[in-house]
């Protein structure tokens, strides 16, 4: 045996590190599950982090109404295949209680309207921290995002009064009404967590993968075409061979024409790519910061 | 598929001057980290702000505010790779007032990156930086004299910062230094070889960054075995079973062997360890395993199992070198909370021995408060024993943070030797 671990291995012992932690320092977190890679390889890890015990964390979607069949389907086979509690917040909920007002005009979404979600989910629930599959390479904004990220009673995050984070020693305390958001794989690239699918051959929601869709054409981005999307007049309806590369909200998810149909294909188009990974996501089109306004808000 | 790839941590140390942000901009470029979109960005915000060649800073300066000021206010995490390494860079502000950020960018990190504007030569500034990297024990210090550009490729000045550079660090302890002459702006030595310093017949920065030896950085000797929690099933498929989980902190465990777990001072033996791919018979430092002993102990998070012949140190009272981290200065009757490895205790500060002065780099004694930013040697009581190393044999377990059991803050970063 050689002592030392390879990149993946280290990435692997930290992020299992960081789950076990979050369990023996909250009363009742959960792990906030889209049904996106990251979500699904963090899972994974947790499975991994309590073997052979049982999953001890419930999984928490939230759901905006506009998501994929595909992510449903898989979200819901997978919870019965792990044999976890899933619980679901719907942004619909939110609406009919009035504590969100949906957006109108043109590029109206849910993107925003489910930070509000999440945050009843989780008093309803009593989840006092939520693990995500965020990661730091991601978006500027979450480069400065600490491992144990700390929200205040209204769930807000204040980038300026981070508390620092020192070696591994990771401080959950907080006061009564106040929550963590913990991001086990913040370490993680994209290109990381796709070496980890491919090594541990962990199976994901077939929108990853090459297939045909009816698409529209809009303002150079692709989105898949669905009742819910508001049609502009500029829309160009076409049949295209695409996959996403993330995957959220159907309105918002931007697709990437491509023939890559295996993980290996991936990676290689991947390592070919000159697209960030968020490059295709309209919700950060809005402005240069708007990532860190919703994650001000209660965001992910 | 490459499974020798491992990951070099470091961090970045500079003030807003001397060009820490384009070194690092500079490097992700050349390495083509830069995405086309990426790119797009920062060239529209490169021209608003009246620039002619893109602004390579902007690729690092991530929030609103710090864009608004031009400034770095928090560490920030970059990542990169190349063939050879994944690189993971703790982007720390320079100025004095944040040595609390320093210290947390300088704690993950296998070598720092300390920058020196050629014009100026070693500084103040200079010197804090390679004194807390020092303090934090990083053992690689790679030290960049930026702006070769403005002090036209000068071999001389280049000679005589790495002397007085010498000089100062004799008195530091620090295992390998290496000087890079280097122009982020136009890319000398950073990347890509300068053709402008025929004299420098050293590696590039990154040629440096993908060849450091990292081997010797974590401790494969001394067993440290830090419990988080236990894990326990009883059903049909496995009755009873225990295991202990945990990240290994130091050393090496097997199968068979013979632990000794702290405080209870019980003997047992190694039956089985899961590893992250399944049973294994061994395992290494950082892995994250869970321990199956011979013996139905009782033991709980906090815990560490050591070898019988190669013992931590059981110490509830000791002398510790401190960060203070909080705006609220420290309280001397205050009881506050010590986490050390996944253990916690409640910790009073009994006396300052000195506060250490980073500028002139001498002790004060007789100072009775701490305030934030402060580094000084102090003496700590402790409600009960933690399980010890000196921080220059093992940093994991010679390391420790306090936290303010009324504000939940993280009020301090400590090192005991």
């Amino acid at each position: 045996m050689k002592y030392r671990l390879d990149y993946l291995q280290e990435l692997e012992a930290e992020a299992v590190y960081v789950i076990r932690e979050v369990f023996a320092q909250f009363q009742h977190p959960c792990i906030l599950f889209s049904g996106g890679k990251d979500s699904i390889v963090l899972t994974h890890l947790a499975a991994k982090a309590f073997a052979p015990g049982p999953l001890p964390f419930a999984l928490l979607h939230i759901d905006t109404g506009h998501n994929f069949q595909e992510t449903l389907d898989f979200r819901d086979a997978l919870a019965e295949r792990m044999n976890v509690r899933l619980v679901v917040g719907y942004v619909s909920d939110s609406i009919a209680r009035q504590t969100v007002t949906e957006e109108s005009g043109p590029n109206a979404n849910r993107n925003r309207a489910q930070s509000i979600t999440l945050l009843e989910s989780m008093e309803y629930h009593g989840f006092d921290a939520a693990m995500g599959g965020g990661r730091r390479d991601e978006e500027k904004a979450r480069a400065k995002e600490r491992f144990f990220s700390h929200r205040d009673a209204f769930g807000q995050w204040d980038p300026k009064n981070q508390g620092p984070e020192i070696w591994n020693l990771y401080n959950g305390r907080k006061n009564e009404g106040e929550q963590f958001r913990v991001f086990p794989i913040s370490n993680w690239t994209e290109l990381d967590v796709w070496e980890y699918i491919r090594q541990e051959q962990i199976p994901l929601p077939s929108l990853y993968f090459s297939h045909v869709r009816n698409c529209v054409k809009r303002k150079g981005s692709i989105l898949a075409d669905s009742p819910y999307l508001i049609p502009h007049p500029q829309d160009e309806k076409v049949e295209l061979n695409v996959r996403f590369r993330t995957i959220g909200d159907m309105t918002i998810s931007g697709a990437l024409e491509s023939s890559a149909s295996t993980v290996a294909e991936i990676i290689a188009e991947l390592k070919e790519m000159n697209q960030s990974e968020r490059g295709g996501r309209a919700d950060d089109f809005r402005s240069e910061s708007s990532m860190e306004d919703r994650k001000k808000e209660g965001y992910f | 598929m490459n499974n020798t790839k491992d990951i070099l941590r470091f961090t970045t140390a500079g003030s807003v001057d001397d060009g820490k942000s384009t070194l690092i901009g500079r490097l992700l470029f050349d390495s083509k980290q830069i995405t086309q979109d990426q790119l797009e960005i920062v060239q529209r915000i490169s021209e608003r702000k009246g620039m002619k060649e893109i602004d390579l800073s902007l690729f690092t300066d991530g929030l609103k505010d710090e864009r608004a000021q031009g400034i770095t206010i928090d560490v920030a995490y970059r990542y990169f790779q190349t063939e050879k390494r994944k690189f993971i860079i703790a982007d720390t502000p320079g100025h004095l007032q944040y040595t609390r950020n320093m210290v947390t960018g300088a704690s993950t990190a296998n070598a720092a990156l300390i920058l020196i504007d050629a014009r100026k030569g070693v500084i103040e500034q200079t010197k804090r930086h390679s004194f807390i990297a020092s303090l934090l024990h990083i053992q690689h210090l790679i030290v960049c004299v930026n702006k070769m550009d403005l002090v036209s490729y000068d071999q001389s000045q280049f000679e005589q910062i790495v002397a007085s550079f010498r000089d100062f660090a004799a008195k530091l302890d620090i295992v390998d230094v290496q000087f890079i002459p280097v122009s982020a702006l136009n890319g000398d030595n950073v990347v890509d070889r300068s053709q402008h310093m025929s004299w420098y017949q050293g590696s590039t920065l990154l040629h440096t960054l993908e060849n450091l030896s990292v081997a010797n950085d974590i401790n494969q000797i001394d067993l440290r075995f830090p419990v988080q929690h236990a894990i326990r099933v009883d059903d049909e498929q496995l009755k009873d079973y225990r295991a202990y989980a945990g990240q290994i902190a130091s050393g090496i465990i097997r199968v068979g062997d013979e632990v000794l777990v702290l405080p209870s001072q019980m003997q047992s033996k190694v039956t089985s360890i899961q590893g992250m791919s399944g049973q294994v018979t061994e395992a290494c430092a950082p892995q994250s395993v869970s321990i199956e002993l011979s013996d139905e102990l009782d033991i709980a998070r906090g815990d560490m199992f050591v070898k019988p012949m190669n013992q931590a140190e059981s110490m509830a009272q000791f002398s510790a070198m401190l960060c203070w981290m909080s705006a609220k200065p420290f309280v001397p009757a205050k009881k506050y909370v010590i986490r050390h490895t996944t253990r916690e205790a409640k910790m009073m500060i009994k006396s300052i021995q000195y506060v250490y002065d980073l500028n002139a780099l001498k002790r004060m004694e007789g100072v009775g408060e701490l305030k934030m930013n402060d580094i000084a040697r102090v003496d700590v009581q402790l409600s009960s024993p933690i399980f010890v190393d000196s921080f220059r044999k093992n940093k994991a377990t010679g390391s420790f943070i306090v936290m303010d059991e009324q504000s939940n803050e993280t009020v301090a970063a400590g090192m005991i030797f």
